[in-house]
C-alpha cells in the first residue's frame, strides 16, 4: 500500500463548491464543504434530500457530469489535488481502484446482460492487471466474501437471478475487488428491507474491520449512521452544519438542525408525546439567503443569523459547529428524552 | 351475521375475519393443466376499535398492500369477511360500495402519483364533495376547501395552486384534505410518509396524530418503518408471507416480542442512538421470504426460524393470547 505522509489525511475536502448550470439558474448544490477522513475511519455523511451529500460524494469520485461542475475549493487524496487537468488523470487513475463506490440501486453499477463473475472479473483484469483464470477464482472468493452462498455456481448467473440485497452484495463485492483503501456508501441500504438492510449494515462493518478500509457513509437514516459510523457532518442546504463523534452529537448536538433531525426521528426504543417537527422546507439553493440558511426555520433565530452566514469553528474539542448561537439548543432540552 | 358476545356494545369499527385474497398468475403442469395462484393474504383476521390506531407492518411481499386494498374492496377477495361499522361489506355491490367509499378514504404513500398534475388543488380536493354530491352549492363547497386546507397547515392561497407547486410534504397535506373531505371514518394510510425527509416525516406523523384527536379517526397504518408505526400505533399486527404472525400492544410488542420473526424484524431496526446501536444484538435471519406462489405448509415461517421444531413443520399455529398484550401464532412462545 503506498504510503501516505504522516499528518496528510488520506481524503480532505476544503471548501468544495459545486453548481448546476441549469435553465431555472446556477444552483449551487454544494456551498463550501470541508472534512476529511483519515486511513480505516468511518464518517457519516447526513442529510434530507437536496442538503448536497450525494453531490460531495459525487464530486469525490469525479462523477459530477453537466450542466454541474466544481466551482470552487479542493479535494485531496493522500495530499493531491483530483481537480485540475493533472488531477483530473490522478482521479481518472484512483476511481474505482483507490477509492470505490456503491449506490442505493445496486443495479446502477451492474450490467444486466453480464454474468456477475465477468463483471467482477473486469475489475480485476483491469485495475489489477490479473489474468483471466486468475480473475475468475478471485471472483468467487469475493463473492463468499460478501457472504453469497455457493459462490462457484452464483459467478455463473446473471443480476436479475438475485434478490436485491444479493445484488447489493454483488455491488459490494465488485467495489472491493480492486481493494480500494476507501468506500464511498451511498444510501447503500435505502431501497432494502430492514432485515437486509441490517444484513448489509454488519456486512460493511465486518469489512471495514478486516480489511482496514476507510468509509464515507452518505444517508439521510439516523439509525444507519449510529451503529457504524465513528464520526459525523451533518450537511443542509450545501453545508455541513456539523461535525464530530456521532455519540457527542446525537447526544448533546450543537447545532439548532441537528437537534431537529434527531429529534423528529422516531425511535424503535423511546416513546415521546410529540415528535420534534421542524417547520417549513429547505431553503431554494438558486438564491440561497445571504445569512444561515436554517434561520428561517430555526426557533433561536436571531438578527445576525439572517445577515451573516456562520462559519464551521471548533467550538468544543473535535466538534465544529456552523452556528451563532452554537449549543445554546442546550436550553431548549435533549432532542430525545432519555437520550445522551 | 355472527352472534359474537361483544358485539352489542363495543362493536369494532371494522372486522377483518379470514380474509384471503389470492391472485391468479397462469398455469403450470401438463397442457396447463394446474392453475396457479399467488398466496398474497391468507386467512388474516384482526379488529379495530373506533378511534384507535392499528399499525399493519411487514416487510416487501408480505401483503400488507393487499390487505389494506381488500378492505376498500379494490382487489377480489378469495375468502373470508369484512364487516365494516356492522355491516358485511365483503359482497357490497355498485352503488352501495360507492356509499361506502365515502367512509373511508385512502392515502397513499407517493404524493406525486395520487395527485392530478392538471387539476388545481380546489379542484382535487372538491372533487369528492362534488363526486358524493355533498356540498351542491359552489360557495359552500369552495369555503369547506379552504377550511380543510387549514386543518392540514396549508396556505389559503394553496386552493389555486397546481400540485408542480408544492414540496412532497405539502402535496401529502393536499392529500389528507382530500382523504379528509367526505369526513371517513377509516383512513387506510398505505406507507404514507416513506417518501418523505424525516423533518417533513415528523410534521406529517404529528399532523395524523393531531387529526385523529381532533375528529376521532380511526387509522390503519401500513407501513415498513416499525419506528413510525410504534409512534402511532395503540396496537400492531406483523404480516409475514401472507399470514398474521403476531397482533400485540403497542409497548408489548417492542418490550416482549413473541413471535421469532417480530423478534428478528425489531432487533434489525437500528437504533439512533450510536452507543446503544452498537450493543444491540440483532437475531438473524437466514433465507429468503417463501415464494407465495408455492408457501411452505406449517408455519410459514419454519423455513428462517432459528427455534424450528418437527410440529412447525406439518401443523400451522393459530394466532392466540400469549398473555400481557402479546397475540401471536407460535407454538413454542
Amino acid at each position: 500500500m503506498p504510503d501516505t505522509p504522516n499528518g496528510v489525511p488520506l481524503l480532505s475536502v476544503d471548501d468544495l463548491a459545486v453548481s448546476f448550470f441549469t435553465r431555472r439558474g446556477v444552483v449551487q448544490a454544494v456551498r463550501g464543504a470541508s472534512f476529511s477522513l483519515d486511513r480505516g475511519q468511518t464518517l457519516g455523511l447526513v442529510g434530507e434530500s437536496g442538503s448536497g451529500k450525494s453531490v460531495t460524494s459525487r464530486a469525490v469520485t469525479g462523477l459530477i457530469d453537466l450542466p454541474g461542475r466544481i466551482v470552487g475549493g479542493d479535494i485531496r487524496w493522500k495530499g493531491k489535488s483530483l481537480l485540475g487537468k493533472e488531477g483530473q488523470a490522478y482521479s481518472d487513475r484512483i476511481r474505482g481502484k483507490e477509492i470505490a463506490i456503491i449506490f442505493q440501486d445496486p443495479m446502477t453499477s451492474l450490467n444486466p446482460l453480464m454474468k456477475v463473475g465477468d463483471q467482477i472479473g473486469e475489475v480485476l483484469s483491469h485495475h489489477l492487471g490479473m489474468s483471466r483464470s486468475a480473475a475468475e477464482k478471485r471472483a468467487v472468493e469475493l463473492l463468499d466474501l460478501v457472504g453469497i452462498s455457493f459462490p462457484r455456481q452464483r459467478v455463473t448467473q446473471y443480476p436479475y437471478e438475485f434478490s436485491g440485497g444479493m445484488n447489493q452484495r454483488v455491488a459490494i463485492a465488485m467495489a472491493l475487488a480492486s481493494e480500494p483503501e476507501l468506500l464511498i456508501a451511498d444510501e447503500p441500504t435505502t431501497a432494502l428491507d430492514v432485515t437486509i438492510q441490517a444484513q448489509i449494515l454488519e456486512l460493511v462493518q465486518q469489512l471495514q474491520a478486516d480489511l482496514g478500509l476507510a468509509v464515507l457513509l452518505i444517508t439521510h437514516d439516523l439509525g444507519v449512521v449510529a451503529g457504524l459510523c465513528q464520526r459525523l457532518a451533518v450537511m443542509y442546504a450545501g453545508r455541513i452544519v456539523e461535525t464530530g463523534k456521532a455519540e457527542e452529537i446525537y447526544g448533546d448536538p450543537g447545532h439548532p438542525y441537528a437537534w431537529g433531525l434527531i429529534g423528529s426521528t422516531p425511535r424503535l426504543d423511546v416513546v415521546v408525546p410529540k415528535l420534534v417537527s421542524i417547520a417549513g422546507a429547505p431553503p431554494d439553493l438558486i438564491n440561497p439567503p445571504p445569512g444561515c440558511a436554517y434561520a428561517p426555520r430555526c426557533e433561536l433565530a436571531v438578527e445576525m443569523c439572517v445577515q451573516v452566514s456562520p462559519e464551521l469553528i471548533e467550538h468544543l474539542p473535535n466538534r465544529k459547529v456552523a452556528c451563532h448561537r452554537a449549543f445554546d439548543i442546550r436550553t431548549v432540552g435533549a432532542p430525545v428524552a432519555g437520550a445522551g | 351475521m355472527l352472534p359474537s358476545p361483544e358485539r352489542a356494545d363495543a362493536e369494532p369499527l371494522l372486522r377483518v375475519e379470514g380474509l384471503t385474497v389470492h391472485f391468479p398468475v397462469g398455469r403450470s403442469g401438463f397442457w396447463g393443466r394446474q392453475k396457479q395462484v399467488l398466496h398474497a393474504v391468507d386467512g388474516v383476521s384482526f379488529d379495530i376499535k373506533r378511534g384507535e390506531t392499528l399499525g399493519l407492518v411487514g416487510e416487501s411481499g408480505s401483503g400488507k398492500s393487499t390487505t389494506g386494498r381488500a378492505i376498500l374492496r379494490k382487489v377480489p377477495i378469495t375468502a373470508g369477511r369484512i364487516v365494516f361499522g356492522g355491516q358485511d361489506i365483503t359482497h357490497v355491490q355498485g352503488e352501495d360500495l360507492r356509499q361506502l367509499r365515502r367512509h373511508m378514504q385512502l392515502v397513499f404513500q407517493d404524493p406525486f402519483g395520487s395527485l392530478n398534475p392538471r387539476m388545481r388543488v380546489l379542484d382535487i380536493v372538491s372533487e369528492p364533495l362534488i363526486v358524493h354530491g355533498l356540498e351542491p352549492d359552489i360557495e359552500a363547497c369552495s369555503d369547506r376547501v379552504l377550511e380543510l386546507l387549514e386543518i392540514v397547515g396549508l396556505p389559503k392561497d394553496a386552493a389555486v395552486r397546481y400540485p408542480h407547486s408544492f414540496s412532497g410534504g405539502q402535496r401529502q397535506r393536499i392529500v389528507i384534505a382530500r382523504a379528509l373531505a367526505l369526513r371517513p371514518d377509516l383512513i387506510i394510510a398505505d406507507e404514507p410518509v416513506s417518501a418523505l425527509d424525516v423533518s417533513i416525516q415528523a410534521q406529517i406523523v404529528n399532523l395524523l396524530a393531531d387529526l385523529q384527536d381532533e375528529f376521532g379517526l380511526t387509522y390503519l397504518f401500513i407501513a415498513h418503518d416499525l419506528s413510525v408505526v410504534r409512534h402511532l400505533s395503540d396496537r400492531i399486527a406483523v404480516m409475514y408471507s401472507g399470514k398474521l404472525v403476531e397482533l400485540s400492544d403497542r409497548d408489548a410488542i417492542y418490550d416482549r416480542p413473541t413471535h421469532p420473526y417480530t423478534e428478528a424484524l425489531l432487533s434489525a431496526v437500528p437504533i439512533p442512538d450510536p452507543i446503544l446501536q452498537r450493543e444491540r444484538r440483532r437475531v438473524p435471519l437466514t433465507g429468503e421470504i417463501p415464494n407465495p406462489i408455492s408457501p411452505p405448509p406449517g408455519c410459514r415461517f419454519h423455513t428462517r426460524c432459528p427455534i424450528v421444531e418437527d410440529r412447525c413443520r406439518s401443523e400451522e399455529p393459530p394466532l392466540e393470547d400469549k398473555g400481557a398484550g402479546n397475540v401471536a401464532a407460535c407454538w413454542f412462545r
